[in-house]
């Protein structure tokens, strides 16, 4: 469905400073399919998530391809996004609701807005009715629908965005960050609302950008980790949440810092993404590093990483590499 | 001791958010309270950091009814508390460079002295390097932003630290860094928590006690509340 091929996104900045915000990101989803993509804050997730969309600053520059069908959107023009593809062929969970809604507007007018956009149902009732219909389908509860933004907690305001995005029926689901600031019954019932989308009708799909590993576990087939704009690890969620568990350091450093886990922090915080050394970015946190941490380790198996933690799982990392990556 | 007894508070005397609510923190103690999103519990926070007058109940510090309300408290005694709040961007003001957000207590409180050795010692503590702390808000991530909001909530050495979903924002590396920044401060001061959150699992590992909403304030009704003011 969406096979992403070495994208990389640079900011220019005044004075000539460059940000590498993604750097040679190589990815698929799959028909059917739920891929998380996870991370620390600022590692570059929600920057990918605007590239497909084409909503990138004027002073970003982008290179690989992002094919979704036989649409590179990365290439395509806006006229060609703005009337096909947001909204029909990708509707997005946006990471700040409260910002993303129109302040003015109820979340009625709104809904009702977007549903004559985007489907073919004409007159009053009939919007009404699809209107609440859009909305009980994001669990928004329908006596809300005539309020405006800023008289909705953060969890309806999100709901309300799901609803939004959930109208046009898209085949391709972006969300980033969807259960920022939710309780955990709202987290679960938001990305099994997501899953069902996608379960609903075989040939959908849906990449979840998240640091919620708990919400990234229940929902994702494939997770997919991304580490100062590079995406080090790209692993079946079974495997990655479960028994073998995940191979990269840095993965395995994220799991670690879980309530349920270790609970223990990730020594250090993450490299500004205008100043990345030349070799693995992850060697300055990293207590398995070596002086072959010096070079970048490519993503030619599953994992990124010049020292992997061995899988445990007795089967050799080799053989299950080409089913991972999917390339 | 921290005590909120039959709390009533709200934004609109006819429809209150938090109907005669009751928590008590004990000094040292670290206390998380657990609900729904929109159930009050931000607003009750705020009662307890005495940023928000209740419009029903008292609230005791160390057995001293707070008293002269106007909208906050006396400062005398709203210093003795550091706030967190969920959304850092919020919560800080655009405009000031990280290391003056962290200064901004000791500055509003004519403590300007105290800045230059401070202010230093809690970058350290809370992870942030100095190259940051010349920077604005908007130059930085979430999850230094919010260290630099923790620095600023321990910089006046409160006797209460509020914790209001201090990590939702945040991802686990963060968040496991920043409740242990919490911690050794409450181990080395005896400072009392109260913190505000809907994840069971990081609160039962983070608190002495875990009480859930439904137990602090029985009549309160469920419903939508107008999204948390950042500060």
């Amino acid at each position: 469905m969406l096979s992403v091929r070495g994208l990389s996104v640079r900011f220019l900045l005044p004075g000539g400073r460059r940000i590498a915000a993604v750097t040679d990101a190589h990815f698929d989803v799959a028909p059917g399919e739920c891929l998380a993509l996870i991370g620390e804050s600022g590692c570059g997730k929600s920057v990918l998530v605007s590239a497909l969309l084409g909503l990138l600053p004027a002073n970003a520059q982008t290179a690989g391809s992002a094919l979704l069908g036989d649409l590179d959107l990365l290439t395509a023009d806006e006229r060609t996004l703005a009337r096909t593809v947001r909204g029909r062929r990708i509707g997005l969970v946006p990471q700040s609701p409260a910002a993303h809604l129109t302040p003015v507007r109820t979340i009625r007018s709104q809904l009702e807005e977007t549903v004559a956009q985007l489907t073919g149902v004409r007159g009053r009732a009939a919007l009404r009715t699809a209107a609440e219909r859009a909305a009980e389908r994001a669990a928004f509860p329908v006596d809300h629908l005539d309020r405006h933004p800023h008289e909705l907690s953060g969890g309806l305001a999100q709901r309300a965005a799901t609803a939004l995005a959930l109208v046009g029926g898209a085949p391709l689901l972006l969300a980033d960050e969807p259960t920022t600031g939710l309780d955990r019954d709202l987290v679960d019932r938001t990305v099994d609302e997501l899953r069902r989308h996608v379960d609903a009708d075989g040939d959908r799909a849906l990449l979840m950008i998240t640091h919620d590993l708990a919400a990234a576990e229940r929902v994702a087939d494939r997770v997919a980790v991304m580490y100062a704009g590079r995406i080090v690890e790209l692993a079946d969620a079974e495997a990655f949440f479960g028994a073998p568990g995940p191979r990269h350091p840095y993965s395995r450093g994220l799991l670690d810092a879980l309530p349920d886990r270790a609970f223990t922090p990730i020594p250090g915080m993450p490299p500004e993404l205008g100043a990345l050394p030349d070799g693995c970015a992850f060697a300055a946190r990293c207590g398995r590093a070596t002086d072959l941490c010096a070079t970048l380790a490519p993503l030619t198996g599953p994992v990124a990483c010049h020292h992997p933690i061995p899988a445990h799982d007795g089967k050799s990392p080799s053989t299950a590499a080409p089913e991972d990556i999917r390339a | 001791m921290l005590e909120l007894r039959a709390i009533t508070a709200g934004y609109d005397r006819r429809a209150p958010v938090v109907r005669d609510a009751s928590l008590t923190v004990a000094p040292g103690e670290a206390v998380g309270l657990l609900g729904p999103s929109g159930c009050g519990k931000s607003t009750l926070a705020r009662v307890a950091a005495l940023l928000h007058r209740p419009d029903a109940g008292t609230l005791l510090l160390d057995g001293t009814p707070v008293r002269h309300w106007r909208h906050r408290a006396p400062r005398a005694q709203r210093t003795a508390f550091g706030v967190v709040f969920q959304q850092p961007r919020l919560s800080a003001d655009p405009r000031l460079r990280l290391t003056d957000l962290i200064a901004e207590p000791l500055r509003a409180t004519g403590r300007r002295e105290e800045i230059p050795a401070r202010v230093p010692e809690l970058a350290d503590t809370v992870g942030l390097t100095p190259d940051l702390l010349t920077r604005r808000p908007h130059e930085v991530s979430d999850g230094q932003l919010q260290r630099a909001c923790l620095a600023r909530a321990l910089v006046l050495r409160p006797r209460w630290l509020i914790c209001d979903e201090m990590t939702a924002m945040l991802d686990a590396s963060t968040t496991a860094a920043l409740v242990a920044v919490v911690e050794d401060y409450r181990a080395a001061t005896g400072a009392g928590l109260l913190a505000v959150g809907h994840d069971r699992i990081l609160l039962d590992r983070w608190c002495d006690r875990t009480v859930h909403w439904d137990t602090v304030a029985p009549a309160g009704k469920e419903g939508a509340v107008p999204a948390t003011p950042g500060r």
